[in-house]
């Protein structure tokens, strides 16, 4: 196996220092924003928000999916507790699947670092299959 | 002035400026609160800090090892069923929340990854191998495996949409 010479190394070492001091101040917004939504949520609001309805809750499940985000497992756990409430799967499912694929926190990061029109669009679309995803798994599994 | 500022720091120096602020505000009007809100950020911080340290060995070593064009074979245009390979189960693999990778995506973007598989790679971090048991023990075997089968799914849809419109504006 051929080693890399110590110049290349350290041109690529640079290059990614670069570009990481580029993002920083980016993902520490994103960081800090998270922080701030997180502390101001209060942790009983989740189950308020649904009505009953099965057209318009997985709506909301998958908004409210949108506008929280954080790690999957939170989400799992949310999602529990929403279905001992008696919330439709339909809207449990949208709401999980809103959760990890939408971003509308990190959505300003996300545009300087991948682009304003990607960010927008993934999000976007992302956010309509939550809802397809919600409706064809709960179709499949005979719970609706 | 702000103007001024603004071109000088750059969008994400406003970005961070203006959250910054809104800290400031937030320990003037409640204390309480922004020291709560301080905890959790440290916390978050702590958790995010060794995603942050694999992402910069990672993009090190993409770097170091991969050249541009490489990285268009691999990820570019005509990188067919290996490029979604690559995108779905790298997305799959990442660990950590999902901002971590754009700096990595960005670059790699840079140097040619195609929009769908930049999507694709974002949507399948959602599926996350080491939750399953805990997924499983909440909503069951079938509801898992389903939902995770049409994840993977949609991440192609989805890419592909994100592919088309993204283009579709620049035409």
């Amino acid at each position: 196996m051929e080693f890399v010479n110590l110049d290349t190394q350290l041109q690529a070492l640079r290059k990614t220092v670069q570009s990481f001091k580029r993002t920083l101040p980016i993902l520490l917004g994103v960081i800090l924003l998270l922080a701030l939504a997180s502390s101001l949520t209060p942790k009983n609001l989740y189950g308020k928000i649904f009505t009953g309805n099965q057209i318009i809750d997985p709506l909301i499940g998958a908004m409210v999916g949108s506008v929280a985000g954080g790690n999957p497992l939170t989400s799992y756990i949310i999602g529990g507790e929403l279905r001992l409430q008696g919330i439709s799967m339909l809207a449990v499912t949208a709401f999980i699947v809103a959760w990890v694929t939408v971003g509308v926190i990190q959505l300003p990061a996300e545009a300087l670092m991948l682009g304003k029109r990607f960010a927008i669009i993934r999000n976007v679309t992302s956010f309509f299959t939550a809802i397809i995803i919600a409706i064809l798994t709960v179709l499949i599994l005979g719970w609706i | 002035m702000i103007a001024g500022i603004g071109e000088k720091v750059g969008a994400s120096g406003v970005f961070l400026t203006c959250i910054i602020v809104v800290y400031f505000i937030l320990g003037i009007v409640d204390f309480e609160l922004a020291r709560n809100t301080l905890h959790v950020l440290w916390t978050l911080i702590l958790r995010v800090l060794p995603i942050l340290i694999l992402v910069f060995g990672i993009m090190f070593l993409t770097n170091l090892f991969f050249e541009p064009r490489n990285i268009v074979i691999i990820l570019g245009k005509g990188s067919g069923f290996r490029g979604w390979a690559f995108a779905i189960s790298g997305g799959i693999i990442s660990s950590g929340p999902i901002y971590m990778w754009y700096p990595l995506l960005g670059d790699l973007k840079e140097r040619g990854m195609k929009d769908s598989l930049i999507a694709a790679f974002l949507y399948n971090r959602a599926i996350k191998i080491p939750l399953i048991p805990m997924m499983v023990s909440y909503f069951g075997w079938p509801f898992t495996v389903t939902l995770f089968i049409y994840m993977i799914l949609f991440s192609i849809a989805n890419g592909l949409a994100v592919e088309k419109f993204v283009q579709g504006g620049k035409q």
